[in-house]
């Protein structure tokens, strides 16, 4: 166990490839620990990964406890969660955070079980602040929020007296920070206690679907509606997309139709988007919709009811009709390109 | 034979179809005043057993860990093809997190015996978590595969079957015993069967149509009662400490509803003038 109090996060690789949100989750895990005064480590499982592993060091990770073993080249839910409890006991981190994947959600809940420690599911924002039970007070508790109730609550869970505390993190939703690759892990390999009684599944095939956007790291985004339905509307909505270089982004009701595939859903059952600047087109802005698009930098609503809430979280408001609206906008942006 | 299965279900309130009702002045929602429903789910992951019970045989029992209240889900159960169900219900159960679940309804599957197939619904929408089930196969020692999306083959050593990951699926195979989350894509849940309804309702005559609403609805199902059995914290040997708020390392800090603070917006006319110019200014600061 390391003197140094410690922030550890899971490292999620697939086919050797470090998964976007471990990145997103060092960045935060530097954030809490700063408050901590702790370092961030990191916990890898997989085969022939070192390399890719000491190049989070340009994220802020000081440390990765890397479990090499063939056998956990892909993912499966016993022997990941048994490996991982395995280095948490040796290590005592305070933290430990998984991201809010398929992966880390078959995963972390077995690791908590075998641990009896608390685990908060989908958190979408961090904190170390006080909390106060029973006349004791816990000066650095970690403070974890998340959207219950079909988004309708926000609530703070703490676990102080457990140890380690965890969360899942949805994807998404940490910023990340510029790298600096003058830093580099230090890459510790630990010993797989693993016996081969331990892999209780076998993986036979594994299908992946291209994504045919990728929303996540889109700096612009144009977003289509219930109100740009109709094939002339939703053709304008396009256009300015492509005029203006963004990617094009649809509520639900649009991707339940079948006129965009689901890459394209932004929102709760969707991808979580902060880009630079996103324009909400003929969207209500229901709660599913704003969780995972309120944290985008600038947004822009259009819409023909002044009324809708989409209003109360714009920063640009255009009231009015779509067809009318959006050929001005694509003419204004011609006109100085 | 056949398969020895358990399914967990959950007695939640319905988040998902909020009406004005349960929508307070300010605009959040009251929680108290939703209706309780069967989560949704679990539906499928009751379906999901009464298919592969259809396919090789089995028996179902239902188990649900709440409050009395919660003997409703069960009689859905019932009605829907389940064979026994259990409720689990204990004042020192109250305020359980995931992990204090999990346990309780260990000890609550420790005291069925044997069984060869857990199903749990991969979440419950009150809370989202999708913790109990995978907690659930730790605390018991054996295997799960989660958010299943299809059983290809079942028999009653092993099973294979496809479950969703974040980018496509993957088809797996395993050993029982073994426990499965399943999801909404995995089946389309039959409805209450009629026969069964009428069975345990103790209505012998023919009904039909709007008649059959009405005896669904209204007739005596008190016999019911003797089909549910009902185990407390002694009964199944969990501590007080392991359970409940107790054994909860989780605790809620602060809950506040989602109410929506009016932004500083800036309101752009609709007008050729008024969008040139917020176009040109975005153009300006470099942000398209
Ligand atoms: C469990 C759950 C998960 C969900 N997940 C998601 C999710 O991930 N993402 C998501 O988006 N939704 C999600 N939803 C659905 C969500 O509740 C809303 O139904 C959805 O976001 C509404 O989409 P919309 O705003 O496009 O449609 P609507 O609410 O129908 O709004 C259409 C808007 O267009 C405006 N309009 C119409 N015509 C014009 C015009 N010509 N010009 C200008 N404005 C016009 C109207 O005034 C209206 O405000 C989820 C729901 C549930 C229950
Ligand atoms: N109190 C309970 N009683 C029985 N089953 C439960 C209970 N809580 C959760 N489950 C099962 O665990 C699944 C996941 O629940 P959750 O972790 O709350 O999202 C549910 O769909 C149920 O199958």
């Amino acid at each position: 166990m390391s003197d140094k109090k410690q922030v550890m996060v899971f490292i999620e690789q697939s086919e050797k490839k470090i998964g976007a949100v471990s990145l997103e989750l060092i960045c935060e895990a530097g954030r809490l620990a700063k408050k901590l005064s702790a370092e961030v480590v990191g916990v890898a499982l997989g085969y022939g990964i070192g390399e890719e592993l000491a190049a989070l060091g340009h994220y802020g990770c000081k440390t990765v406890y890397y479990v090499e073993d063939e056998r956990l080249s892909h993912f499966t839910s016993n022997p990941y969660a048994k490996s991982v409890v395995s280095i948490i006991r040796k290590q005592q981190p305070e933290i430990v955070l998984f991201g809010a994947t398929t992966t880390g959600r078959d995963m972390a809940p077995r690791i908590a079980s075998a641990l009896k420690c608390g685990l908060t599911a989908d958190c979408t924002e961090l904190q170390i602040g006080e909390y106060k039970s029973k006349g004791e007070l816990f000066e650095n508790a970690f403070l974890q929020m998340r959207p219950a109730f079909g988004g309708n609550i926000m609530a703070t869970i703490v676990s102080p007296e457990s140890f380690p505390s965890m969360a899942t993190v949805r994807p998404g939703v940490m910023q990340l920070d510029t790298p600096d690759a003058s830093r580099t892990a230090e890459v510790l390999v630990e010993e797989s206690d693993l016996s081969d009684e331990d892999f209780l599944t076998e993986v036979i095939e594994v299908v992946r679907r291209e994504k045919t956007v990728n929303l996540s790291v889109a700096q612009i985004i144009v977003a289509a509606g219930a109100g740009a339905a109709d094939p002339e509307t939703l053709a304008l909505v396009r256009k300015l997309a492509v005029t203006i270089g963004a990617e094009l982004a649809a509520s639900r009701p649009l991707v339940d139709a079948g006129l965009l595939s689901h890459d394209h859903q932004v929102g709760q059952t969707g991808t979580t988007v902060r880009p630079n600047l996103y324009i909400a087109c003929g969207i209500s802005g229901q709660i599913q919709h704003r969780a995972g698009m309120v944290e985008s930098q600038r947004i822009i609503a259009i819409n023909s009811d002044p009324d809708a809430p989409i209003f109360r979280i714009a920063h640009y408001g255009i009231v009015g009709d779509l067809n009318a609206v959006i050929p001005k906008m694509i003419a204004a942006y011609k006109e100085k390109a | 034979m056949g398969l020895k299965m358990i399914v967990m279900v959950k007695q939640v309130p319905d988040t998902h179809n909020i009406t004005g009702e349960a929508m307070k002045a300010d605009g959040t929602v009251n929680r108290a005043r939703l209706p309780a429903i069967i989560n949704p789910e679990d539906l499928n992951a009751l379906e999901e057993a009464i298919r592969i019970k259809e396919r090789i045989g089995g028996h179902i029992t239902a188990i649900t860990m709440g409050p009395q209240k919660a003997v409703q889900v069960l009689k859905e159960c019932l009605y829907r093809g389940a064979d026994d169900v259990i409720l689990i219900s204990d004042r020192k159960f109250a305020g359980a997190d995931t992990l204090a679940t999990a346990y309780t309804l260990k000890f609550a599957v420790d005291k069925i015996g044997s069984f060869d197939l857990i199903l749990c619904g991969r979440q419950a929408i009150d809370g989202d978590t999708a913790q109990v089930g995978p907690q659930v196969a730790e605390k018991l020692g054996i295997n799960q595969i989660t958010s299943l999306l299809e059983v290809v083959e079942i028999d009653e050593e092993e099973i294979t079957a496809k479950h969703a990951i974040t980018d496509g699926y993957e088809l797996v195979k395993s050993k029982m015993p073994l426990l499965l989350t399943v999801t909404s894509e995995a089946n389309e849940p039959r409805s209450p069967s009629a026969k069964l309804v009428m069975a345990y309702k103790n209505i012998d005559q023919e009904v039909n149509g709007d008649s059959y609403e009405e005896a669904y609805m209204q007739a005596d199902d008190s016999s019911l009662i003797d089909r549910i059995t009902e185990w407390n914290a002694d009964s199944i040997g969990v501590d007080s400490t392991i359970c409940g708020l107790q054994g909860s390392p989780t605790k809620v800090k602060k809950i506040e509803n989602v109410v929506l603070a009016v932004n500083d917006i800036q309101q752009i006319p609709a007008t050729e003038a008024g969008i040139t110019d917020l176009m040109h200014e975005l153009m300006d600061d470099h942000i398209i």
